[in-house]
């Protein structure tokens, strides 16, 4: 009975795709909420049969939770051979919910938000296609079949970064480039995907997630095949989690709409790589350098993304080195095999990321564009909604005790407090940061005097149909954390199947971590509170110790520029020489060749005309008579 | 097995030569197109006849004619189709309706001489791609030139006459010495049948003079880099039409002579070289792609993807294993498909426009918004994204290579990159921005029609059918690329690294793999 409810589990792909037909064919038939109603009504219904399918999951013996459900065969060649099967368990199941829940709330908000666009409907055909290839992401039984969804979300974010393809403006440039280099700095990443998953078949001979898994954990793999094939899979995390070396186009991705930030490039799409990190947990558990190198990224992106969001004027932009910085630490957390950790921070992130994009976005409504925090300010009274929401939204973030944020944090940092202390160092100094940051962004916001008395007028509160969700994510933001409490670690045992028995620590070391988390992050909002609010003068005497570094930090170290000089221009100067090449000295020598061959055949044989179409009539008579003579005489 | 036809393939090539007859000797222009458009539409129902007749599983040739004609040096009339050569039949059969249907809405200059030489045009091709008389192929292959010729000679751009005089002269110096090599495996064997040749096998002493003949002339169809500068400007010279079927099927005779000829009759030698030309293959995928990163006019662009797309299949075919080479051979099928829908595409902005200049566009997502949906599909198609038929192909093709040499699959998968750099370009300049010029405003830039969205949408429901249930395809075309593998290999004595050999046991893959490498 049960068993015969997993058949259906295809239905999670076929809802958000007929959303997307539905609308793509016959979206101009219909009205705005019509529209707007089916694309948030398939997700909302592809949510309600993943918590179908969740039951079904739970009524299962736990040695049973890992279902496959065959679709097709999709590509055989000799020994090659990949299904297109989906794969339901306790991870897949939990990211099915948190795309879909999160995804159904986003899309409901939306219909207010975008209301007034031009292009409504290609917006939501383009957020059912997200929602559909993340889904597909999540679900494949195999690592190709992983990669389709991995390159469709891809796509999804290009077409929405770039949605609205004909504007600019100074923060972000053109909206267009902002979703090209988006595309193409996850193609660098997934360079090193395609290859990882071609050393994976050739060494393993399969591309299923259970059998390599079964197959490394049989020895199948040595260590340093294992890590060279983590290394390339870790490109592909570094360019869709917006890890370091690749993370530039996450704030730059900030130039779409501002559900598609909290949507896409907050809770769901920019977590695939930690996603991508837990599901091959298998085969970092054998690459051990791989593993290593992926903490320390994962930590310093933590720390160098913090250090940027601090001086930050853009409240969205904070919001992005906020989110790279947050994937830091996830990545870090999958890099120490703390992979209950590493799920449990994505899932309460989605919830407080979401909803603190979702804020800004309510408050981008209200003063028509504006985020700059040194514009802002005061708006407390006038949208208390979204004040008190996005109040819950960055304690979340901040960590501040027993918001679901404070546990989730504190698990990472105990994983990497167990494997490395100075790795456990860094962490903490990020979670200090974090907290200020986080404050800092709603007390320039939302507290003190309104900075622009013109733009203050004309604030109100937005619609329901954008507050409701955010009332609801802010009920998980506060209250998420108790799905996995300390001690209690009800995600944990929920993912075993997956990724493996959780390490009992020392009791010691626990309360050690959630002291320190307490103090830290009480620390971080004390300071923001201090500076901004009580404005005491020493502080900014002690910031000002720092303002040489201030340009650096609002540049975020100039990596960009240095890319766009070292990489991608001299390409572009090297492809203008190849072109010149081309014409000019590889065409020329045919050219001469040609010339010259001419030149003698004219002087050497003066019957001939050195015309063309003499020459070619001559081979078309002779050809037509040999086949003449092949069909009729011979 | 359902209706069969005697002499189907007969069929296939003469029922166009009949309508070019016709075509050309009717009086009224719009019955000329008619008929034309006909013709094509009834070659092609009866080509899926192939399909259905077709015996799954079987590696041989199907649909076999052959008839001696001359007994003394054994040259046949000897036609058949396998799984190697049956999907480029149908990708003929099935561009030609749409380009006729092109060129019959945006053609009228002496309009019956232009559709009876794409007749032609459309029997030759089909000629080469069933011919297995080694003579034969090479008459057709030679006719194919006559009709190209003329149709960028004459129905060309502003530079046309040096255009087809360079495509007709480099690809005809090239086939003479492909001439030479028939000759000489004629004399090694004393057949001209390329099967019979290939089982009687040819001295391994000789194979390398041969296979270099044979590289030749089909590198320079292909084009392989060095040899490809006469693409560029074919392409930009030549019509619409002209690029569709150039790209579409013509550049395939290359790729498609060194799967049925150089391959199977110079196993040694395709082994022994085959690190040469996969050299040659991953510079053109680099190099056209970084030169078409910066070509300002959009033919030229897709000409220089041309050059990147066919190195991979290249790589493919040089892998010499089956997941290469049965890659390859779906990714000729891929390539036609995806660069044909795009020179279709340009096509149809070039009739409104009268411009390819990248320049001159911007914000056409604004004004012609099907019409920039269906090109970033077909963008998406060329830049292999997964899902989509580019990538089955591509990825099938790194893997064979990764077998055979990694090297080359690290440098090709770079490849990928730059093609998703230059096709966004393409179309951030395109598509994307601002609308600067009054001409891409929407009041004076209609969509797509009905009509024209009839075009593509076969070639683009394609892409999503290949790219999500391949097997359809690969069912077909695995059995013959194994049966050559397998006939390859027990004509040499070096081991041909075939994945099946090692996942017997995965722990054993390494030091077989080192096995054979030092082997060699």
């Amino acid at each position: 009975m049960v068993e015969q409810l997993f058949q259906f589990s295809w239905l999670l792909l076929a809802l958000p795709a007929a959303g997307l037909l539905i609308n793509l064919l016959f979206g101009h038939l219909l009205s705005r909420k019509m529209i707007g109603g089916i694309a948030s009504g398939v997700v909302a219904a592809a949510f309600l049969a993943g918590l179908g399918l969740f039951a079904a999951l739970t009524s299962l013996p736990e040695e049973e939770r890992m279902v496959t459900v065959q679709l097709w065969d999709w590509i055989t060649i000799g020994a090659f051979h990949v299904n297109a099967a989906l794969s339901i368990n306790p991870l897949t199941i939990l990211m099915v919910l948190v795309v879909t829940g999160v995804g159904a709330l986003i899309h409901v908000y939306s219909m207010s938000y975008m209301e007034d666009d031009e292009r409504y409907q290609r917006f939501f055909i383009y957020l059912n296609f997200f929602i559909f290839a993340m889904l597909l992401l999540v679900l494949s039984d195999n690592f190709l079949g992983l990669f389709v969804g991995w390159e469709g979300v891809g796509l999804a974010s290009f077409l929405l970064i770039g949605f609205w393809f004909d504007r600019r403006d100074d923060l972000y440039g053109w909206y267009a480039d902002a979703g090209k280099k988006a595309f193409l700095v996850n193609r660098v990443g997934d360079f090193g995907v395609i290859l990882a998953i071609i050393m994976i078949w050739a060494n393993l001979g399969t591309l299923n997630f259970i059998e390599v898994a079964d197959k490394v954990h049989h020895g199948g793999l040595a260590v340093g095949t294992a890590t060279i094939i983590c290394l390339l899979l870790f490109l592909g995390v570094a360019g869709k989690s917006a890890q370091i070396p690749l993370f530039v186009w996450l704030p730059d991705a900030m130039a779409g709409p501002t559900p598609v930030s909290a949507l896409i490039h907050a809770a769901t799409m920019v977590t695939a790589g930690v996603f991508l990190m837990v599901r091959t947990g298998a085969l970092w558990h054998v690459a051990v350098p791989a593993a290593v190198v992926a903490a320390w990224v994962g930590g310093l992106t933590a720390f160098f993304a913090a250090t940027v969001a601090l001086v930050q004027t853009d409240l969205k932009k904070t919001l992005a080195y906020s989110t790279i910085s947050q994937l830091g630490y996830m990545v870090m957390a999958a890099g120490v095999g703390a992979y209950g950790g590493a799920m449990f921070h994505l899932t309460t992130h989605a919830f407080f990321k979401a909803l603190l994009f979702l804020g800004a976005g309510s408050v981008m409504h209200a003063t028509h564009g504006v985020l700059d925090m040194r514009r802002l300010g005061g708006l407390k009274e006038k949208m208390p909604a979204t004040h008190k929401t996005f109040v819950i939204g960055a304690a979340a973030l901040a960590g501040l005790p027993l918001m679901s944020g404070f546990f989730s944090k504190d698990a990472i940092l105990l994983g990497a407090l167990v494997k490395d202390p100075f790795l456990y160092v860094l962490g903490l100094i990020t979670a200090l940061m974090t907290a200020f940051y986080s404050f800092r962004m709603v007390f320039l916001t939302f507290y003190g005097e309104p900075k622009d008395q013109e733009l203050y007028d004309h604030v109100h509160e937005s619609a329901p149909l954008m507050t409701i969700p955010l009332w609801i994510l802010a009920g998980f933001a506060l209250v998420g954390g108790i799905i996995n409490l300390p001690f209690v670690l009800t995600l944990d045992r929920w993912l075993e199947p997956v990724i493996g028995l959780h390490e009992e620590p020392l009791l010691t070391l626990e309360l050690f971590a959630i002291i320190m988390s307490v103090v830290i992050s009480l620390f971080g909002f004390y300071m923001a509170y201090t500076r901004y609010i009580r404005k005491d003068p020493w502080v900014e005497r002690f910031a000002a110790n720092f303002s040489g570094l201030t340009p650096w930090l609002q540049n975020a170290y100039y990596v960009d520029d240095f890319y766009k000089r070292a990489i991608v221009q001299p390409l572009l100067r090297l492809s203008e020489q190849f072109a010149k090449f081309d014409r000019k000295g590889i065409d020329r020598i045919v050219n001469d060749v040609g010339a010259y061959s001419l030149a003698a055949g004219d002087w050497l044989r003066r019957f001939q005309t050195g015309v063309i179409p003499g020459y070619a009539m001559g081979i078309f008579i002779g050809v037509v008579a040999v086949l003449v003579y092949f069909v009729f005489i011979g | 097995m359902s209706f069969a036809l005697p002499n189907l393939l007969s069929i296939l090539i003469f029922l166009p030569v009949l309508g070019a007859v016709a075509v050309y000797f009717i009086p009224d222009a719009g019955q000329k197109k008619l008929v034309a458009l006909a013709v094509t539409l009834l070659t092609f129902l009866l080509s899926l006849l192939l399909l259905t007749g077709w015996q799954e599983g079987a590696a041989g040739m199907q649909f076999v004619e052959n008839y001696v004609r001359v007994p003394a040096l054994d040259m046949r009339y000897h036609l058949g189709v396998d799984g190697i050569s049956l999907f480029l039949v149908l990708l003929t059969t099935l561009l030609m309706p749409i380009v006729i249907h092109f060129s019959n809405r945006f053609v009228d200059e002496s309009i019956g001489a232009y559709l009876a030489l794409m007749l032609v045009l459309e029997a030759a091709v089909i000629g080469c791609f069933v011919a297995l008389d080694m003579v034969l192929f090479f008459g057709f292959f030679e006719i194919t030139l006559i009709p190209m010729y003329f149709l960028i000679g004459q129905w060309g751009g502003d530079n046309r006459q040096y255009a087809a005089r360079k495509f007709f002269l480099y690809t005809f110096a090239g086939s003479a010495f492909m001439l030479v090599g028939i000759v000489g495996v004629f004399a090694q064997t004393g057949t001209f049948n390329v099967l019979e040749a290939a089982r009687i096998g040819i001295d391994p002493s000789m194979q390398t003079v041969l296979f270099l003949l044979f590289a030749i002339g089909f590198a320079v169809k292909v084009p392989l880099f060095p040899f490809h500068t006469w693409l560029p400007d074919a392409h930009v010279q030549a019509p619409t039409a002209g690029s569709i079927i150039l790209a579409g099927v013509l550049l395939k005779l290359g790729t498609y002579g060194y799967v049925r000829f150089a391959l199977p009759l110079f196993p040694e030698a395709s082994i022994n070289w085959g690190p040469l030309i996969a050299v040659l293959a991953v510079i053109g995928i680099l190099y056209g792609a970084l030169v078409a990163l910066v070509q300002k006019d959009i033919k030229s662009l897709v000409a220089y993807s041309s050059v990147a797309h066919l190195g991979f299949v290249m790589l493919g075919v040089f892998a010499v294993n089956e997941q290469g080479v049965s890659g390859a051979v779906l990714q000729m099928v891929n390539h036609g498909l995806s660069t044909g829908a795009l020179f279709l595409m340009v096509g149809l902005l070039y009739e409104r426009r009268h411009t390819r200049m990248l320049d001159q566009f911007g914000g056409l997502w604004k004004s012609i918004p099907i019409f920039c949906g269906f090109f970033l599909v077909v963008a998406m198609s060329s830049a292999g994204l997964p899902g989509l038929n580019g990538f089955v192909g591509e990825f099938t093709i790194l893997l064979g290579m990764w077998l055979r040499q990694p090297v080359f699959t690290v440098l090709g998968a770079v490849g990928i990159i730059l093609a998703a750099w230059y096709l966004l370009t393409a179309f951030r300049k395109m598509a994307q921005g601002p609308i600067t010029r009054p001409e891409n405003e929407a009041a004076n830039l209609p969509d797509m029609s009905l009509d024209e969205i009839g075009m593509v949408l076969p070639l683009v429901l394609l892409f999503f059918i290949i790219g999500l249930f391949p097997n359809l395809f690969f069912n077909k075309i695995n059995p013959s690329v194994e049966a050559m593998l397998q006939e390859m290999d027990a004509g040499r004595n070096a081991v041909v690294i075939s994945a099946d050999d090692y996942h017997t046991d995965a722990l054993t893959f390494h030091s077989a793999l080192d096995d054979v490498q030092a082997q060699e």
